[in-house]
């Protein structure tokens, strides 16, 4: 029988937004995303694409595991649609961006994981596009005491093992452990594919269960991190662009004006 | 407020055997810094041959350097490296623990973070001391804004990036490095089984002192033959926004941004480069930043000192041979 693997899926305003549509909202020291639509972490996206290529070479079953606030059920729809087998939403109100740390987070998702089936792989992305953090991943895997690998490139389960690709800044090495694992998921690993319309339409019958933190029996530790002050960044400069008749003739100047000012 | 006191400790990386990381002269100079003037830096530094190392570490801002030889610890192992950090950092108790945001710092300090159940703050762009403690600085929103993060826990752990410290000159020291305990270290789940390097750049990228950068605007390969011309005659290295990477036009290791390298050169040229607040986030505190960009609404324009509209296959031409002209004067 092949593999269940459980993806941690979180949902963000989609980061490929432009600047303008993230108000900063300085007193309230939070981000309103304005105009975008709510999509998967894109990391998580490649993590739901590596456990969709391994079912595909040993089978299995995929869960899909989003917490959150208001999810929106068409993204995770067309998420689970593109090879998932089900999903468990944990919602409420009280799991917003604001109120949640890493160290809350990673404690109801591992309570949420206790109650699923058995799993031999948990995949999630190598952080999350809005906090930016990373650190959920490995908290989940410290609570579950589950060995966990970071930044794949690359994953593979085979003989009761994950064998990873992880990414360095100069190459990759490879790293293995025994099931179950944790694996955090890097970009290289490639897009999530696209699921057909036939797809989406047959995803709407797959199980689907909504969990509220009352549910996991989880006392949420207290937070360890706290946000005092969100600012914009400043990183705007006066532009001075370089006039010329031709394009050959502005590269020609650009160089001269660097010349000129000492940059080159 | 976690990381009080003027307790730092910086947890070293080597570049090869014997030699510390720049990130991690970094982070002693900042640590010297961070540390109240009765406050003390410790440097731990673990691997193969690292005994070595310990006479650099304590020259450049170490008060004391803490080490462990063994062969168990190179390459980096999670599990065997938090085996030997946990008691000593529990022992410790407060404090701040600062290592790069590289690789092995992001996957180390969560770990420890959960297993000391001590607050952690990743990828900060800085770090300041005042009254109330530490406060880090990060970006969030992929880099559409800077949080003020404070730590709650008595020991406070942060992963941060390149060029946020200042390493100091070497000076004399003479305090002995400590050895640190070796439980057998036993089994561990996590092995490392291979590492494969890609073929080093001419000039590695963060140290460069120019940076020419390609995006999805250089259509191909071909494209960045070019840049890598432009980057030879001015000294200075190749780097890319995600896209042409993705493409496979540019190795993984050029990739600045975010989820890349974070560069802050002299002069980072950006070549049909939107703007993204990923990739700005990896080059915006660059010395000069000039942009070459057909479409003169984008966005890399507000942040840019100079600038040129245009196609870039008729702009650097042109550029490039004035360049040389110039350089070779
Ligand atoms: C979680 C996450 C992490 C990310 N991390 C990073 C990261 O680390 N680094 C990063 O760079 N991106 C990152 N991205 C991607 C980022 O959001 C942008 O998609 C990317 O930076 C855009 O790259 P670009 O500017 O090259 O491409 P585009 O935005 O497509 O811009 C191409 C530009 O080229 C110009 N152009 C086209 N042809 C020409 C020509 N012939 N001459 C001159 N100009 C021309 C166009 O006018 C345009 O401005 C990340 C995204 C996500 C979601």
């Amino acid at each position: 029988m092949g593999p269940h693997i459980v993806v941690l899926a979180k949902m963000v305003p989609d980061p490929e937004g432009p600047p303008s549509s993230f108000e900063v909202k300085t007193a309230e020291k939070r981000v309103v995303a304005r105009g975008i639509p709510p999509v998967i972490n894109p990391f998580d996206e490649n993590a739901l694409e590596a456990a969709i290529r391994i079912k595909e070479r040993l089978g299995g079953t995929i869960t899909l595991l989003s917490a959150g606030k208001n999810l929106s059920r068409a993204v995770i729809l067309k998420a689970v649609a593109s090879g998932a087998d089900a999903s468990v939403l944990l919602e409420d109100d009280s799991l917003d961006q604001a109120l949640l740390d890493s160290r809350k987070t990673a404690a109801l998702l591992a309570a949420a994981l206790r109650t699923l089936d058995p799993f031999d792989l948990v995949l999630c992305g190598r952080q999350a596009s809005d906090t930016n953090a990373g650190v959920v991943g490995l908290g989940v895997a410290e609570l579950l005491g589950l060995p966990a690998v970071t930044l794949a490139q690359r994953v593979e389960v085979s003989d009761g093992k994950v064998v990873v690709e992880r990414v360095l800044s100069d190459g990759y090495e490879v790293v293995e452990c025994p099931l179950p694992a944790l694996v955090t998921v890097s970009g290289e690993i490639g897009d999530l594919r696209y699921p057909s319309l036939q797809a989406i339409r047959a995803a709407k019958e797959l199980p689907q269960r909504v969990l509220r933190p009352d549910d996991l029996g989880v006392d949420l530790p207290p937070s360890w991190v706290e946000t005092v002050s969100l600012e914009p960044p400043r990183r705007e400069r006066r532009c001075r662009l370089v006039e010329a008749d031709s394009p050959a003739e502005a590269g020609e100047k650009l160089a001269l004006l660097l010349r000129e000012e000492r940059v080159i | 407020m976690g990381g009080a006191n003027g307790k730092v400790a910086v947890i070293a990386e080597m570049e090869e055997v014997g030699r510390p990381s720049r990130i991690t002269l970094e982070l002693l100079g900042l640590g010297r810094r961070l540390a109240s003037p009765r406050g003390e830096v410790w440097a731990v530094v673990l691997g193969s041959g690292v005994k070595e190392a310990c006479g650099e570490l304590a020259s450049r801002g170490a008060d004391r350097v803490f080490y462990l030889d063994h062969p168990s610890l190179s390459p980096y192992n999670p599990e065997a490296w938090t085996r030997v950090l946990k008691p000593f950092l529990r022992e410790r108790g407060e404090g701040v623990v600062l290592a790069g945001h590289t690789p092995l710092g992001q996957d180390l300090l969560p770990r420890l973070a959960f297993s000391l159940e001590a607050g952690v703050v990743t990828d900060c762009v800085g770090v300041r001391a005042d009254e109330e403690g530490l406060l880090f600085t990060k970006p969030v929103y992929g880099g559409n804004a800077l949080a003020g993060v404070r730590v709650t826990t008595p020991l406070a752990l942060a992963t941060v990036r390149s060029r946020v410290g200042e390493a100091l000159p070497p000076t004399h020291t003479g305090e002995e490095p400590v050895p640190l305990p070796l439980d057998p270290p036993g089994e561990t789940r996590v092995l490392v089984r291979e590492r494969h390097r890609l073929e080093a750049a001419e000039c590695p990228l963060e140290e460069a002192r120019v940076v020419v950068s390609g995006g999805r605007g250089m259509g191909g390969e071909e494209g960045f033959e070019v840049l890598r011309e432009l980057a030879r005659t001015l000294g200075g290295a190749v780097g890319a926004s995600r896209p042409p990477v993705d493409s496979g036009w540019a190795p993984t290791t050029c990739q600045v941004g975010i989820t890349g390298k974070v560069v802050a050169p002299d002069l980072y040229i950006a070549v049909a480069i939107s703007g993204s607040s990923q990739h700005l986030s990896g080059m915006a505190d660059s010395g000069k930043i000039v942009a070459v960009n057909r479409d003169p609404e984008a966005y890399i324009f507000q942040v840019s000192d100079y600038g040129v509209v245009g196609d870039w296959r008729e702009v650097l031409p042109a550029f490039l041979t004035k360049v040389r002209e110039l350089v070779s004067e």
